[in-house]
């Protein structure tokens, strides 16, 4: 993010006011035509967004309003009244508030401007955000979750009240989560506190700019006119390949072990190269491998959110004096900070979206007329393809950025909390403040009443807990908190991001009588709910190992070496972010058309022409179900594209729906790309005479009673419940440090949604649930737009052996159980054992 | 889990009949473990049921989180349904019969008629827990810290040593055993009755009270995991597996 750019000749610089005129003319530069657009039409009141590539100079723009309304208000004298903050800068990473900071005190200071700069995060020590409240400085760089507790504050309105402008970075990233819906929530309330208040919101390239224009001013009944846009194109088109390699492209697996010479190798080559991955565990194995070759000693360092703070930004000053040769980065650096000069930028697995890419790829050579360079280093070889149709889509400049979607329940009963914790609020007001904002301008009265009534009582139809109630209507019909301890309750619990809980893996040695020792090298971290399905002797992959689970021991999971090649239970390793819809189409679109297989490498291309021979290729509209026998099961594989997440609930249904048929399914595995069931009934057969019908199988109506009954059991929305279950307040955060002091003091939220359904499925949570699994977790939508495309394009092929292209999936194994009564079976088996070992 | 709440919702229409349940012998005497979380001593018309955890919901409602208040009735309508299964003539509840001190206090009137309706015409032991160590406030029954029956203690946490007048047979709670049998990749987690011969420790009753696998450090040291048996509970059986033999 550098704040000032080459000059653009011939520039009219004469909105500015002097020191800017004498700042710019002593560098040799002048204002680009876009921050003096943006400027001239903020002074003229107008909301507006700046959508620019990176190295546009686009956060300069977007502080040149402030700054000169800063200049041209001089310094307040001492002994003045209370002045609140005129700048409110967010972005959704601390770094980059850090990093702004930093960078905006540079001109600042050679202009000699009396303008006070400071950020606030979580990280800031609780002196200095007391001194802030009571001292607050004329722009504040901070994060939507402080805007949220400084608005929970009594002191709300004297510190936003001299309030002028909102800038707010990377506003594409933050608008399609629930940390934008929380913002925009927290924008309407600071458009009560300061009417005039303008905002001015900085994107990279979306899909659809009017979703942001709407999104930056109120809505509601009477919607202000979207903001105004300052759209700049160009930038070199970046130099884009996919990693050339002398290695094998491994068939499955996604941490590119394969690749890590070929990766030193281009460290060496280069000044400064950023190495992106999808997840923290790639983040971590691709770190380790680099140390063990690193005979030269390069300075690599790594970079991901779950590491401690001091020790993160350290990596980023480090960064900034380029002293480093690389660093592996996870998407925590994904948005605009400072890098250096950064002169490539390697990205690790399939990039699963073609506007991600292009964002991550702007990190390398800062400069928007100069070509970013970067090397893609595909997984596996279905990711090969994937990049190959990533990288085409960057260089067509195509966009897959989510739209904005509808503000999510659980983060609006939060906000609300938070609304009785500033001052009693009156509902109307309230209400008419929340639609103003984008994401909630659909919000109904009745919805709304809901939420006030689950955040007072918990929303119960049973109205047992009117005694313990949170908020409590005042006799002038305004909603308050019942006591202080609400209020520190919602401080704690206030976020919308709910980490798992996660456990370090430990190696440890088993001795001679089977018994494991202490000590060892840790692993890596793994999510508590994966390893609460394993059980003592369970192989899994980590770490790109195969471990044998041991135990749990106080905060860390044991581990032990094994032969085994075949692990029992995979992990989830692969990219946390699903393919998007328009990659997924690119690939169909690339497998069918062999002309363009020509830039594959010549492994991936044989893999190919193999399958075609074997098989078929599916055509791009076209689904393919492969169906064969392997060991003693029977294996059908479902190439459908649609993401890991579609496929999951896919897998659910249909084994559901295979069960019924009499297939016998045992399980499923999911993958970005295709879909594996396997059970003990020969389905090719099946199909073939007529007994499984897979157009019945596929059919739409899945959706309606199939989804309704599994959703009663899916781990998946019970996962979903406790993000929302939490975020709303239901329950207490966890926090680090406050673990649970044992079992009585915690409660399963499974168990809890277990009661809910059973007793009130109308609850507004389960509403709250249902609605982000939609989109979520289960992705139900996607899978809705592809069982009605795939209608009357299915095509069976019964095979005798395992297909080229079902290789990846096969190499996977799966660990959702079959619903139903298959869970008595397994009881009903082991029972039997022990009965025909007692009578044998 | 969730089947413990079908059992709440359909206990009015649950046959009276004892299907499915085992039978086994704690420390001679003879007891049958029925799949709906109970434990009946035929010999003396005795009913066992450990850690209902009453008013879960409600005591974590005190603490500012509004958990469901329907946990109570559920696991209510389970004991109704054992209880009119074996119609024994003493229902030991053995310990966090509540879940806080204060549950048994503000229990709502509706469900306190439920229990006095269940305690009519024979006798009801409360023993007291750690949640509720103060016994219950209002309700039929003794409150006692311990019960001994015959050759069995009955208390509420597992004692590693004898019993009072060398006692050796135990039936207690606190830990909610569960276990974890796995076959075919397939693994199923239950509630489980976990004995010895000796020892038996009871499943939490409460829909909401959860688990804790036998493999646990807790668990350690309590049972001669050589004889040991988890007993657990299915849909409508017991199935009776041997420690040795749950992971197939």
């Amino acid at each position: 993010m550098d704040l000032v750019e080459n000059p653009t000749p011939g520039s009219d610089a004469v909105a500015l006011p002097r020191p800017f005129l004498k700042w710019f003319a002593e560098k040799g530069w002048s204002p680009r035509a876009h921050q003096l657009e943006l400027l001239a039409r903020a002074q003229a009141g107008e909301n507006m967004l700046l959508i620019a590539p990176t190295g546009a100079g686009k956060t300069l723009a977007g502080f040149m309003p402030s700054l000169t309304d800063l200049v041209m208000r001089g310094k307040i004298p001492p002994g003045s009244a209370f002045t609140g903050i005129h700048t409110l800068y967010i972005s959704p990473l601390k770094a980059l508030t850090v990093d702004i900071e930093r960078n905006l005190m540079k001109p600042v200071t050679e202009m000699g401007l009396a303008v006070t700069v400071e950020n606030r995060t979580g990280d800031t020590p609780q002196s200095k955000r007391q001194r802030q409240k009571l001292n607050p400085p004329d722009i504040l760089l901070t994060t939507p979750e402080q805007v949220s507790l400084l608005l929970a504050n009594k002191e709300a309105e004297r510190f936003f009240k001299d309030l002028k402008y909102v800038v707010l970075d990377e506003l594409h990233s933050l608008v399609t989560s629930k940390r934008g819906h929380l913002l925009s929530l927290a924008l309407g309330r600071l458009r009560r506190h300061a009417p005039t208040m303008q905002t001015i919101g900085l994107s990279a390239t979306v899909a659809d700019p009017m979703d942001l224009q709407r999104w930056l001013v109120p809505q509601g009944e009477n919607p202000a006119p979207p903001a105004g846009l300052v759209h700049v194109t160009g930038g070199a088109a970046p130099d884009i390949t996919i990693l050339d390699t002398e290695n094998r492209i491994p068939w499955g697996g996604h941490v590119s072990a394969y690749a890590i010479p070929d990766v030193y190798r281009e460290i060496r080559r280069h000044a400064t190269t950023l190495i992106f991955v999808n997840t923290r565990f790639q983040a971590e194995f691709l770190f380790q491998a680099l140390w063990t070759i690193n005979d030269d000693n390069l300075p690599i360092a790594l970079h991901h959110g779950s590491l401690d703070a001091g020790q993160r930004r350290k990596v980023e000053a480090a960064m900034s004096e380029n002293k480093l040769r690389a660093v592996v980065a996870t998407s925590t650096l994904d948005m605009g900070i400072d890098w250096g000069d950064i002169d490539l930028v390697l990205h690790i697995g399939a990039p699963k979206g073609a506007s991600r890419l292009a964002q991550r790829i702007g990190r390398a050579n800062h400069r928007m007329d100069e070509p970013s360079k970067a090397i893609l280093v595909p997984g596996n070889r279905f990711e090969v393809m994937e990049c190959q149709a990533a990288l085409d889509a960057n260089y067509l400049g195509a966009q897959d950025t989510p739209p904005v979607g509808e503000g999510a329940l659980d983060v609006l009963a939060q906000h609300v909390l938070g609304m009785a914790c500033a001052e009693p609020f009156n509902p109307l007001e309230l209400y008419d403040e929340i639609i103003s904002a984008s994401p909630y301008a659909g919000l109904s009265w009745e919805m709304f009443e809901r939420i006030v009534d689950f955040v007072a009582t918990g929303g119960y139809a049973l109205r047992a807990y009117e005694r313990y109630a949170k908020i409590r209507k005042t006799e002038e019909g305004r909603w308050r908190v019942s006591n202080p301890q609400v209020a520190q309750q919602y401080r704690l619990n206030l976020g919308t991001i709910v980490e798992a809980t996660e456990l370090s893996v430990r190696l440890v040695k088993r001795n001679a009588k089977g018994a494991v020792g202490r000590g060892g090298m840790t692993l890596g971290k793994v999510e508590e709910q994966f390893l609460e399905q394993l059980v003592p002797g369970d192989t899994f992959l980590f770490a790109g190992k195969v471990l044998r689970f041991e135990t749990i021991r106080e905060n860390e999971c044991l581990v032990s070496n094994t032969y085994s090649t075949d692990p029992m239970i995979p992990t989830y390793a692969g990219a946390k972010f699903p393919l998007t819809t328009y990659l997924a189409d690119q690939v169909r679109a690339m497998l069918a058309d062999p002309e363009r297989w020509k830039v594959l490498p010549d492994q991936v291309r044989d893999w190919l022409a193999i399958q075609k021979e074997r098989s078929i290729l599916p055509r791009r509209d076209e689904l393919l179900i492969e169906t064969f026998p392997r060991g003693k099961r029977f294996f059908m594989i479902a190439y459908c594209f649609e993401g890991r997440l579609a496929h999951q609930t896919l897998g659910m249904l249909l084994t559901r729906r295979l069960e019924r048929a009499g297939a016998r399914p045992l399980g499923f595995v999911a993958t970005d790309y295709s879909l594996a069931v396997y059970g003990l009934s020969d389905m090719g057969a099946m199909i073939a005479d007529g007994s499984l019908s897979l157009s019945d199988l596929f059919d739409e109506d899945m959706l309606g009673d199939d989804l309704e009954t599994w959703l009663a059991e899916s781990y998946l929305l019970k996962r979903t419940f406790r993000n929302c279950a939490v975020i709303s307040g239901l329950i207490e955060r966890r926090h680090p440090g406050k673990e649970k002091t044992g079992r009585q003091v915690t409660v399963s939220t499974d168990l809890i949604y277990d009661v809910l359904r059973s007793h009130e499925p109308d609850h507004v949570l389960l509403e709250a649930t249902r609605r982000d699994a939609a989109t979520g977790l289960l992705d139900i939508g996607r899978l809705g737009d592809m069982l009605a495309r795939i209608k009357g394009h299915i095509t069976h092929r019964a095979l005798d052996r395992v297909s080229p292209l079902a290789v990846p999936i096969m190499l996977e194994i799966g660990r959702e159980t079959v619903p139903g009564e298959a869970q008595d079976v397994v009881l009903a088996e082991a029972a039997d054992e022990l009965i025909s070992e007692a009578m044998g | 889990m969730l089947h413990r709440l079908r059992l709440a919702a359909q206990s009015s229409t649950m046959t009276p009949a004892a299907t499915g349940a085992e039978e086994i012998v704690v420390h001679g005497v003879a007891a049958v473990c029925d799949p709906l979380g109970g434990l009946y001593l035929p010999a003396t018309g005795m009913l066992v049921v450990s850690d209902l955890h009453l008013e879960k919901g409600a005591a974590f409602a005190r603490r500012g989180m509004m958990l469901p208040p329907y946990d109570t009735i559920a696991t209510l309508n389970i004991l109704a349904a054992v209880i009119a299964r074996y119609d024994p003539k003493v229902v030991v509840s053995l310990g966090d019969n509540f879940h806080d001190r204060r549950g048994s206090e503000y229990l709502p009137a509706n469900l306190r008629t439920m229990i006095a309706d269940m305690a009519r015409g024979r006798d009801w032991i409360w023993i007291n827990g750690n949640h509720d160590p103060d016994g219950t406030i209002d309700l039929p029954g003794t409150c006692t810290d311990e019960l001994i029956y015959g050759d069995l203690v009955f208390r509420h946490e597992p004692s590693l040593a004898a019993g009072p007048n060398g006692v050796k047979g135990e039936v207690a709670g606190h830990l909610h055993p569960s276990a974890t049998v796995r076959r075919r990749e397939k693994s199923v987690r239950r509630p489980c009755f976990a004995s010895d011969g000796h020892r038996l420790l009871m499943p939490a009753f409460g829909v909401l009270a959860g688990g804790l696998d036998l493999n646990h450090k807790a668990m350690h040291g309590i049972f001669d995991r050589e004889t040991l048996v988890a007993h657990l509970l299915g849909r409508d059986r017991i199935y009776s597996v041997r420690y040795g033999n749950l992971l197939g």
